[in-house]
């Protein structure tokens, strides 16, 4: 175990030049890298003290290898002082609040404590700023004239005079701003919010640049043998080049003209070394045109080292591949290929009650053949951390050399849990414990019943599997992380996991009206539970046969005690319901474990809102409903196989009459759509309240078609009973909804553009096949065709302009969202439940004296409320509560 | 069910939403005393399963909640929300609107309520609706502009002016003034005539043609009746009483007109809620603003969440945004605003002012590699350890 040592706070302050030579362990004068040999020049930029990156090599600092040394700074000597771009701010408003003189703050002491308030209390953190300064004010202690101080982006500064009435201005070197700030006093510093015990103002102008160690800036040796410099160091070359020239300038008393103009080119690349990105200064580049990656823009943003290398970090022991399902998994297993488990290992350390069993797994070795075949051990780690890889040719020495204390890193087997997560992880069930299956071919599988939280299907999704190291680590996945834990969504309080697709048709199947089932059948559809009995048949067939009835047979995964009565998904919420007595039989009455009457489907046991689900979580635990999911899916799978279930274009047939109705109720649409233009045109159309004419007219037209695609969908239902597969999906709640039908077989309907029809395209109309202007159904995007039927090309065209919307909003939504949750969860994400009930940022703040006002936890509330009261009564009383 | 039960089940130590619950479960209904005990046990035991555990990092679980249901939400910024005639921003859009703290929301509306006189009475709902609604002059007569004198002259309609409630004194009065006061616009005369009904409005400037059709302009557009940021306000009867739907929202011009309830009248300008009526009152705003949205959707979230977010924004007794101009940007640690957006400039600025990080935060102990305080990372118990020898 490493040490518990914490890091208990980090202080940030600036520089001086003094501090900076002091860590500095050697001073750079030469621009070169590297001779000819490959040998770091000394006093070069690649030099021997700043650390080594190249194997074999040894600092000259702290003589360590490549691997060990951290590196060390160097720095070099500027020829004259220069600004550092980030704090060209700062400096102009320390230059507009002091004076150019005397340097004292540009206010008495009275003006001061009115925006600071009284020198003792230190109840105020307000700070003076630029505005409480009057321009071009008299100093009230030297009594100097002030000038205004100009700044252009990105480093300049100037004075403006006022010479016979002409304004001059005149350019302050970083050496005259530097002059200036040095002899800011400390107490004028501290009014501004600059702490001078740290940060004195004039160490903002560089004299001296801290050159980064190598191991910051390596190089990378291309193919061809050839060195690629990092950008940093590409711009610290530059930096000493022009460093020098000025020197030998200055030196020799070049003219004033040279010396400025090198003194702005150094500037421009002490500027571009900290920050490529600033306004107002062209970025510099690298030989290709592509611009530098220089100090900002190494840490800035999502890929930069904050949110990239330490928000965000890449681990080992983790594994991706596509994921596929497989019914007869249990919702907390997943099944991963035999190739992964191979390879990915646990670390067990040997004691004197597992050494034989760790001897069996070294013996194994790293070649498992087959899924049945035993786990092996693909690493030995030696207490002296010395790690040895196995293989054929060692596996029985080192068996025989293990000894306690050991650890042996063993290969995954069945049983042992992991964390699954599939990406965007949205919320927190997007990453969840499961028990490893080790199987046959290269997917993961899994329960499909598993798929909503992860918002998977699979069509060629590919999720993450990362394997926890520690028992720790271990322990909280099996306690918090597992599937179980993460039925209920925090959410809403009610199940995310349960019953999808296949599995409510399938239940539907099996459970609507009454049935009976000859002994074969049940035991067919009950093969994969786990039961040791049947129950009592309920009647005989002719021969004498025993049957049983389909709602006995789906009583059979329900605990004894259940009670519950509830409407199924196929209610159609009627004026008086007819209880046991309901045609649909959506009427669920669930007495002692016996379903008596109804249908299951998807309230009954759906990802989103299946009611029997949530019960059995209140009254029985995660356990039981877990075993729950896992016994429906499995039965409902059988349950769609007795009778086979499928969908082919021929179930969007209709008969000649219901062909005539529609085409019947669409001519009447468009022609009723005629005949409001008409009336419109005439200028008799009654303008509804706050509308004007046309919109009017547009919405009664949108009114009149979209009642029009209801009636054609109405007169396919009317044709297509229970008998037909989509139907059976729509009513149930598994797939689809009657809607889709209605496309499919009766009429597509109108397109629309922002809820409007199609107005777009060309000059006062949507397209060329129709009349300038024209009103009509058919010229704006009316789709009178069904998908069975086909689309004319016009219609054709007008659906893939409605579609496009659809596309592009997609595309916004997803991108806006995450950005909000990325919000969210930044402001939100210190908040916890302290132990006096509290809910507090981690620094201490309260925000709310008692956690949502009841101290419910809506991941364990019913639907929100704290107690189910409903169900209890329900259960006890063994009626229908309101 | 009867009175003795009733009692006894309001001295339960319970919350007031499960007694409630419970009784109307055991409303007209006989049950025996076992029953009765039995239902309370397992009430009790519910009840303390559902507690909140002790260091659950609610706050990242609240972001969850809301931040997830976002990608299912319409992008669709128009949207009839009851009323056909009134435009309000839903979906997506309106939430971020909401988690922003903006000033003024895209489509700001009002559901102003009546107080009893009032809200049964079509025509008295009507008075109230006029003195709310925003009404330019033109509504009240013609305008005509005269060319050879050089005047706008306003025939003031008699009949309207009644039907409306307003005197034509009133008008001749409030029309001048508020072209002064809320146009900018002061270069002309007026002289109004009280029983012809009559104003005329005379520019200073006699020669310009321009000013004089500007001055139109701004005579025919005054606001002379009417609240100036209501521009519609629609009557709608909603169970049993009448209900003035408003687009445009005012808040505190809307409680000074008589017969507005005051008690129950929103806005959708959450900003202007807490400008108004208090922080409480921003809060509650925002948490019934969010919850319509979500539920409009069709997306179901434990009011708890919002409530969290609600109170994180309202802390400090404004309303504050989340992101980098309000909670993420005003947070303690450096290195969490780091993280967050503006990287750099915060580094700097730290530097100068020897900001000190505590490392309390969940981002600075990520960033530091060193467990965070939250959840199984804040259990400071540990067990002691027992010799296996002994």
């Amino acid at each position: 175990m490493t040490s518990p040592k914490r890091v208990g706070r980090i202080e940030f302050g600036l520089f001086s030049p003094k501090e900076i030579r002091k860590m500095s362990v050697r001073k750079i004068i030469w621009a070169d890298t590297y001779d000819d040999d490959g040998f770091p020049y000394p006093q070069g930029l690649m030099d021997l003290h700043l650390g080594v990156i190249d194997p074999g090599l040894r600092c000259k600092t702290c003589d360590q290898k490549a691997a060990d040394c951290p590196g060390h700074f160097g720095h070099i000597e500027l020829a004259k002082p220069v600004i550092h771009v980030g704090y060209t701010r700062l400096i102009r408003k320390l230059l507009r609040v002091t004076c150019r003189s005397c340097s004292r703050l540009l206010m008495t002491a009275e003006e001061v404590e009115k925006i600071v308030g009284p020198e003792d209390s230190d109840l105020t953190m307000d700070v003076v700023s630029e505005k409480d300064v009057k321009k071009e004010r008299v100093c009230p202690h030297c009594g100097e004239q002030q000038l205004k101080v100009n700044f252009e982006k990105p480093t300049t500064f100037s004075e403006v005079f006022v010479e016979d009435g002409r304004k001059v201005e005149h350019k302050l070197t970083p050496a005259d701003i530097r002059a200036r700030l040095e002899r800011i006093p400390d107490e004028d510093l501290r009014l501004m919010g600059v702490n001078p015990d740290v940060a004195r103002p004039e160490w903002t102008i560089l004299t001296v640049l801290p050159v980064p160690p190598v191991t910051m800036r390596p190089s990378i040796i291309l193919e061809n043998g050839q060195r690629s410099e990092d950008d940093l160091t590409h711009k610290l070359v530059d930096i000493i080049r022009i460093n020098q020239r000025f020197k030998e300038n200055q030196d020799a008393g070049g003219p004033q003209l040279i010396i400025e103009d090198l003194w702005e080119l150094l500037q421009y690349h002490v500027t571009t070394y900290l920050d490529n990105e600033v306004a107002g200064c062209p970025p510099a580049r690298h030989r290709s045109g592509r611009p530098l990656k220089t100090l900002s823009q190494r840490l800035k943003g999502k890929e930069g080292r904050f949110r990239g290398s330490l928000s965000g970090k890449r681990v080992n022991f983790s594994a991706r591949t596509v994921i596929s399902p497989d019914p007869n998994l249990s919702i907390s297993e997943v099944g991963i290929p035999l190739a992964i488990a191979n390879e990915m290992t646990i670390p067990v350390r040997v004691t004197p009650f597992n050494i034989e069993e760790m001897r069996q797994y070294v013996l194994n070795g790293s070649e498992r053949p087959a899924v049945k075949s035993p786990c092996g051990a693909n690493y030995v780690i030696r207490p002296d951390n010395r790690r040895m890889r196995l293989s054929d040719a060692n596996l029985e020495t080192v068996a025989e050399m293990l000894e306690i204390g050991w650890t042996v890193e063993r290969q995954l087997k069945d049983g042992d849990i992991v964390l699954f997560n599939r990406q965007p992880s949205l919320h927190r069930m997007s990453i969840m414990a499961h028990r490893i299956v080790v199987m046959d071919g290269k997917t993961f599988r899994l329960n499909p019943a598993v798929c909503p939280p992860y918002n998977a299907d699979f069509d060629g999704d590919e999720m993450n599997l990362h394997i926890p190291q520690t028992e720790e680590a271990r322990a909280e996945a099996e306690i918090l992380v597992s599937v179980q834990a993460n039925i209920l969504s925090p959410r809403t309080g009610g199940p995310i996991i349960g019953g999808i697709h296949d599995h409510i048709s399938g239940i539907f199947l099996l459970t609507h009206r009454l049935r009976h089932f000859r002994k074969e059948e049940v035991l067919y559809l009950t093969q994969h539970l786990d039961l040791d009995h049947l129950p009592e048949p309920d009647a005989t067939d002719d021969d004498g046969n025993p049957l049983w009835t389909n709602k006995q047979v789906f009583s059979l995964i329900l605990p004894g005690e259940l009670n519950m009565i509830f409407r199924a998904s196929s209610c159609q919420n009627c004026e008086t319901c007819r209880r046991e007595m309901c045609e649909n039989d959506a009427y669920v009455r669930i007495i002692d474990g016996q379903l008596i009457v109804g249908t299951i489907d998807k309230k009954a046991i759906g990802a989103f809102d299946g009611q029997i689900l949530h019960r059995i979580i209140r009254q029985y635990g995660m356990k039981r409903a877990a075993r729950f999911i896992d016994d429906v899916t499995k039965l409902s799978i059988r349950g769609i196989m007795l009778q086979g279930f499928s969908f082919g274009i021929d179930d969007e047939d209709l008969t000649r009459t219901e062909y005539g109705q529609i085409d019947e109720v669409l001519e009447g649409a468009i022609t009723d759509v005629e005949r409001r233009i008409k009336i419109f045109k005439e200028g008799q159309l009654e303008p509804m309240p706050g509308r004007t004419l046309e919109e009017t007219l547009e919405m009664q037209i949108m009114q009149v078609l979209g009642k029009a695609r209801d009636r054609t969908g109405e007169i396919a239902g009317r044709h297509l009973g229970m008998d037909n597969s989509a139907v059976v999906m729509a009513v149930s709640g598994a797939r689809g909804s009657m809607l889709n039908l209605t496309q499919m077989a009766g009429c597509l309907g109108q397109q629309s553009v922002r809820g409007e029809r199609i107005m777009r395209g060309y000059e006062d109309r949507t397209l060329p096949h129709f009349r300038r202007n024209e009103l009509g159904a058919q010229a704006h995007g009316f789709i009178a065709s069904s998908y069975k039927s086909g689309l004319s090309p016009t219609e054709f065209f007008f659906h893939a302009i409605g579609g496009r919307e659809g596309l592009v909003d997609t595309a916004v939504r997803t991108s806006q969202s995450g950005y909000l949750q990325r919000r969210m969860i930044n402001a939100l994400q210190d908040l916890k439940v302290a132990y006096d009930g509290t809910v507090r940022t981690t620094g201490g703040r309260i925000i709310q004296f008692c956690y949502g006002e009841d101290g419910t936890d809506p991941a364990r509330s019913s639907y929100g409320a704290p107690v189910d009261v409903k169900g209890i009564v329900e259960s006890v009383l063994k009626e229908e509560v309101k | 069910m009867n009175d003795d039960l009733r009692e006894r089940i309001d001295a339960l130590d319970l919350p007031y939403r499960t007694r409630e619950d419970l009784k109307a479960s055991l409303a007209d209904r006989d049950i025996t005393e076992e029953e009765f005990e039995e239902i309370l046990e397992m009430i009790f035991f519910e009840y303390e399963r559902t507690r909140i555990e002790p260091c659950e990092a609610v706050g990242v679980v609240a972001a969850q909640s809301i931040g997830e249901p976002g990608t299912q939400m319409t992008m669709r910024t128009f949207h009839y929300a009851g009323v056909a005639e009134i435009n309000v921003t839903l979906g997506l859009p309106r939430l971020i609107e909401i988690m922003d703290a903006r000033r003024e929301p895209s489509t700001p509306t009002m559901a102003v309520f009546l107080q009893e006189d009032w809200a049964f009475n079509r025509d008295r709902a009507r008075e109230v609706s006029w003195q709310i609604e925003a009404a330019p002059l033109h509504e009240f007569g013609d305008i005509t502009i005269d060319m050879e004198h050089m005047q706008v002259v306003v025939q003031l309609n008699k009949q309207v002016c009644d039907r409306r409630r307003i005197a034509v004194s009133e008008i001749i009065e409030i029309a001048p003034r508020k072209i002064k006061e809320k146009r900018h616009f002061r270069d002309f005369e007026v002289e109004g005539d009280a029983k012809r009904a009559s104003i005329v409005f005379t520019p200073k400037d006699q020669e310009s043609y321009q000013n004089l059709f500007q001055l139109a302009e701004h005579v025919r557009n005054v606001i002379v009746q009417g609240i100036d940021d209501i521009e519609r306000v629609v009557v709608r009867k909603e169970g049993g009483e009448y209900i003035l739907y408003t687009e445009g929202s005012n808040l505190r011009g809307v409680f000074e007109v008589e017969g507005v309830d005051t008690t129950r009248t929103r806005s959708n300008n959450i900003s202007e809620i807490a400008d108004v009526l208090g922080i409480e009152a921003g809060r509650n705003a925002i948490i019934q603003e969010a919850l319509s949205t979500l539920n409009e959707q069709g997306i179901g979230v434990d009011v708890r969440h919002i409530m969290l977010v609600a109170d994180m924004m309202c802390m400090d007794g404004e309303v504050k945004q989340i992101g980098r101009h309000g909670i993420a940007g005003e947070k303690e640690s450096v290195l969490s605003r780091a993280a967050f957006e503006v990287t750099v400039n915060h580094l700097l600025d730290a530097a100068i002012a020897n900001e000190v990080d505590e490392l309390n935060g969940v981002t600075e102990n990520v960033i530091v590699g060193q467990p965070i305080q939250l959840g199984t990372g804040d259990v400071r118990l540990i067990a002691k350890r027992v010799n296996l020898k002994t």
